[in-house]
């Protein structure tokens, strides 16, 4: 039971990158591929019936997390305290910037949050990297279940490393980059002309770095985290995951042609979807592992809630997640095909 | 008191109560905007679309904020209250996660049909997206509620051995005997705001000689409304939620009543000052025996004053709950009053007409938000010294690995950012007010197309 409820947060956790990544990426490329007020709005309007959705993934993640994990939920929240804060503030500047920009029609306000867009959306990508990097890195938990981290040290991955360290930044970089991509082939999708040419440009130079990242990524984590290494050797099952992350990323790149774009953007869905995972598989049991002793690291076991919570739980998350499917499909198709500023609406 | 304590709730109180003010005119404006949709599908009349589009406007902003200063309130449950996520989470975090999968979204989903779907969806349809967009409003306060009810009387669960509580009964969490009244009572709170600030709105054009027919729908519907949501906010909810405290939480009953002394016939305080030094009401304005009739229903009874009660389980902040608990019954009365008033006016036909009136009813905009505020803090400071009514205390849920210095910092954050938001939110909600109901605006040049992204 423990265990099947962290393969489900691990699904609403993936959910919620694969869906809200593509509109930080495209907050990532807001300037990019937007050079004049329409494109702009363009931009905007490619996600904006459904950005908010994608972030009630992260909520709904959250408080699934919360009560199949209590232990966890407390320890990690509490341990990377200022770091959380800085990501709500972002959220917060974020959502604020998205649903007023608009609100104030003027050549100073609008600018103004754009740039708030733009860059909560690239230092929201890198703290997510560098908070995967965290949990697998593992943390200075004591006896107590407890812990809290500075931002940086030394940067160096040892028992008082801080929350940014050599191998978070390079993992939060991987994010920025991976989220960059997954915005552009959602642009290509969304968007025509001239947009279009420029989101896909900027696809194909993500994906180059995203390849290298990657590999680079890959590697410091056998290095940092042998629990990996481990449990991909004691159970070989578990390549698929990395082979789900590989395919991905292959298809991101072979099917760069305008007119497969839906199945690029899918194929970057498939590789966020596998890399997650892959982190997830490889450091299982462990929720959050300590990087002083092992032992006290918490598990799915010793950090989960009762038998009886679990099973109930499942008894509504199964029909109400059911029901979120449907919203969803229902949202993308009713918004499906690309954005033009003539429609009502967005 | 220790900082650390202080500031972790100081941290939780603030960011809530920023918080509420949004959430409490989501959803009253939630219900209203289904009540404008309704009278516009029934009558055929296009006016009641357009004030109807007009209050979706305001409610989407509304929402907006609400729904960004509500994610740090998730957050803060594992990020400030730590040892309390790793006691409570396998119950509380039940309703929580029911709240994100059940409400938000649902909400997320049907608001941007709401803003802009109503071209293409139809009115009938359209109208059915009101009522989803109330309905996942009212579950995602009733989750909330439950949350809150099973910390005020917990029930459903059993302690294990590690200290963290496991449920036991989801149904038990779902129908606990705390919840009905306090969600119906929360509720129609939400109700009053709604309309007193519909109410407000329409007496401000009526006042102003402008959108004058909008005027007179916004001050008849938010009156009614208002009405019927004041009176049954003191009866029956406001009743049954004092049986709730008297039964279950006594101490708490003698803090909010500022009663010091258990006595038979005891009497109720209308005005006066808790002063915790001489244990004793300085310049009291009383009812004799009305408290002992209200609490029992028999003028002799006895009521347990604060002496009755160790001081360890008593409620450590009696001054502010009892000033929190008369403001929200003062201002009650004075709703009804006021309500009643302009009901009558308006049954009369007397009400668009009578300016000063009217400009009682404009000013009374803060007074529900006020009121709403000051019965949550009577509900949460009258839970003190525990934070789970019973079984754990306040002074151990805080997350003592945050230091005072950090929590404080955050806190300061919060208060910039949040003030930020505020200003935001008075000057878009301002213009769209000076802009009245019937404006639709093309902006650059963009024929008829709505420029709002949400």
């Amino acid at each position: 039971m423990e265990t099947l409820w962290f393969c489900l947060v691990a699904i609403m956790i993936a959910g919620y990158v694969a869906l809200d990544g593509f509109d930080i990426g495209t907050g990532i490329l807001h300037f990019w591929v937007g050079r004049t007020e329409s494109q702009r709005r363009r931009v905007l309007k490619s996600i904006g019936p459904v950005w908010d959705g994608n972030e009630v993934w992260l909520i709904a993640g959250g408080g699934v997390l919360y009560f199949a994990f209590p232990a966890l939920y407390a320890s990690s929240f509490s341990g990377f305290y200022l770091p959380l804060m800085i990501v709500l503030w972002l959220l917060i500047g974020r959502g604020v910037a998205i649903e007023f920009r608009n609100h104030l029609d003027s050549e100073v306000w609008r600018p103004f949050f754009d740039f708030v867009f733009t860059a909560a959306s690239a230092l929201l990508a890198i703290f997510y990297g560098a908070a995967l990097g965290n949990v697998v890195r593992g943390v200075p938990l004591g006896d107590s279940g407890y812990f809290f981290l500075p931002l940086w040290t030394n940067f160096g991955v040892g028992a008082d490393a801080g929350i940014l360290d050599w191998f978070t930044i390079l993992v939060g970089l991987l994010a920025f980059l991976t989220l960059t991509q997954h915005g552009a082939l959602w642009l290509a999708l969304k968007t025509e002309d001239i947009l279009q040419e420029r989101a896909q440009r900027a696809a194909r130079l993500a994906w180059f770095g995203v390849l290298a990242m990657t590999i680079v990524v890959t590697a410091a984590t056998m290095r940092i985290q042998p629990q990996v290494w481990a449990n991909l050797t004691a159970h070989p099952w578990g390549f698929v995951f990395p082979a789900l992350a590989l395919a991905g990323l292959a298809g991101a790149i072979l099917f760069r042609d305008p007119s497969t774009e839906l199945k690029a953007f899918l194929s970057s869905c498939l590789y966020i979807v596998g890399m997650l995972t892959s982190a997830a598989f490889g450091v299982f049991p462990y929720v959050l592992p300590a990087n002083t002793d092992p032992k006290f690291g918490l598990t799915v076991w010793n950090s989960a809630a009762g038998h009886y919570g679990l099973a109930v739980g499942l008894a509504w998350w199964i029909p109400g997640m059911a029901l979120v499917v449907a919203y969803t499909v229902f949202a993308y198709r009713h918004f499906a095909g690309k954005v033009r500023l003539e429609e009502e609406g967005y | 008191m220790d900082s650390v304590l202080a500031l972790h709730r100081f941290h939780f109180a603030f960011t809530i109560t920023f918080h509420y003010i949004f959430a409490q005119l989501s959803m009253g404006l939630a219900l209203l905007i289904f009540v404008l949709k309704t009278l516009a599908l029934r009558t055929g009349r296009d006016h009641y679309n357009h004030a109807a589009r007009f209050w979706i406007k305001i409610f989407a902003v509304s929402f907006a904020i609400g729904v960004v200063t509500g994610i740090p309130m998730e957050f803060q449950f594992g990020t400030n209250w730590a040892p309390f996520s790793k006691a409570a989470g396998g119950v509380i975090g039940q309703t929580l996660a029911m709240e994100g999968v059940f409400s938000f979204f649902l909400e997320s989903t049907f608001l941007g049909l709401l803003l802009f779907g109503e071209n293409r969806l139809g009115p009938r349809a359209h109208w059915a997206t009101s009522l989803l967009m109330f309905f996942g409003t009212w579950l995602s306060g009733f989750f909330i509620v439950a949350t809150d009810a099973w910390m005020q009387h917990p029930v459903g669960y059993t302690l294990q051995a590690n200290g963290q509580a496991a449920l036991q009964s989801l149904w038990s969490l779902l129908l606990n005997p705390w919840l009905g009244w306090m969600y119906a009572h929360n509720m129609l709170g939400t109700v009053l705001t709604g309309s007193i600030t519909m109410a407000s709105v329409g007496a401000f054009y009526l006042l102003m000689r402008k959108f004058e027919d909008y005027g007179r729908t916004f001050v008849r519907v938010g009156v009614i409304a208002g009405a019927i949501a004041a009176i049954l906010m003191l009866f029956p909810t406001g009743d049954q939620q004092g049986a709730n405290i008297a039964r279950h939480q006594p101490a708490t009953l003698a803090a909010m009543e500022g009663l010091f002394e258990t006595q038979q016939g005891a009497p109720l305080a209308i005005l006066g000052q808790p002063d915790t030094e001489k244990r004793r009401l300085d310049n009291p304005a009383v009812v004799p025996r009305m408290l002992s009739f209200l609490t029992y229903k028999r003028w002799s009874a006895e009521v347990k004053g604060l002496d009755a009660f160790p001081k360890e389980s008593v409620p450590d902040n009696v001054p502010l709950l009892f000033y929190s608990y008369h403001i929200m019954v003062g201002l009650g009365t004075i709703f009804i009053a006021v309500l009643l008033v302009s009901a009558w006016l308006l049954r009369a036909g007397r009400l668009y007409t009578t300016r000063s009136w009217l400009w009682v009813l404009m000013l009374s905009l803060p007074f529900p938000f006020i009121a709403n505020t000051a019965g949550w803090i009577t509900a949460e400071l009258g839970r003190q010294p525990w934070l789970i009514y019973g079984v754990m205390r306040t002074s151990e849920g805080p997350s003592f690995n945050v230091s005072a210095g950090n929590t404080l910092f955050t806190l300061i954050g919060f208060m910039g950012m949040y003030t930020l938001l505020a200003i935001l939110f008075l000057f878009i909600t301002h213009r769209e007010i000076d802009h009245g109901p019937e404006v639709v605006r093309t902006p650059n040049g963009v024929p008829g197309a709505e420029s709002r992204l949400l």
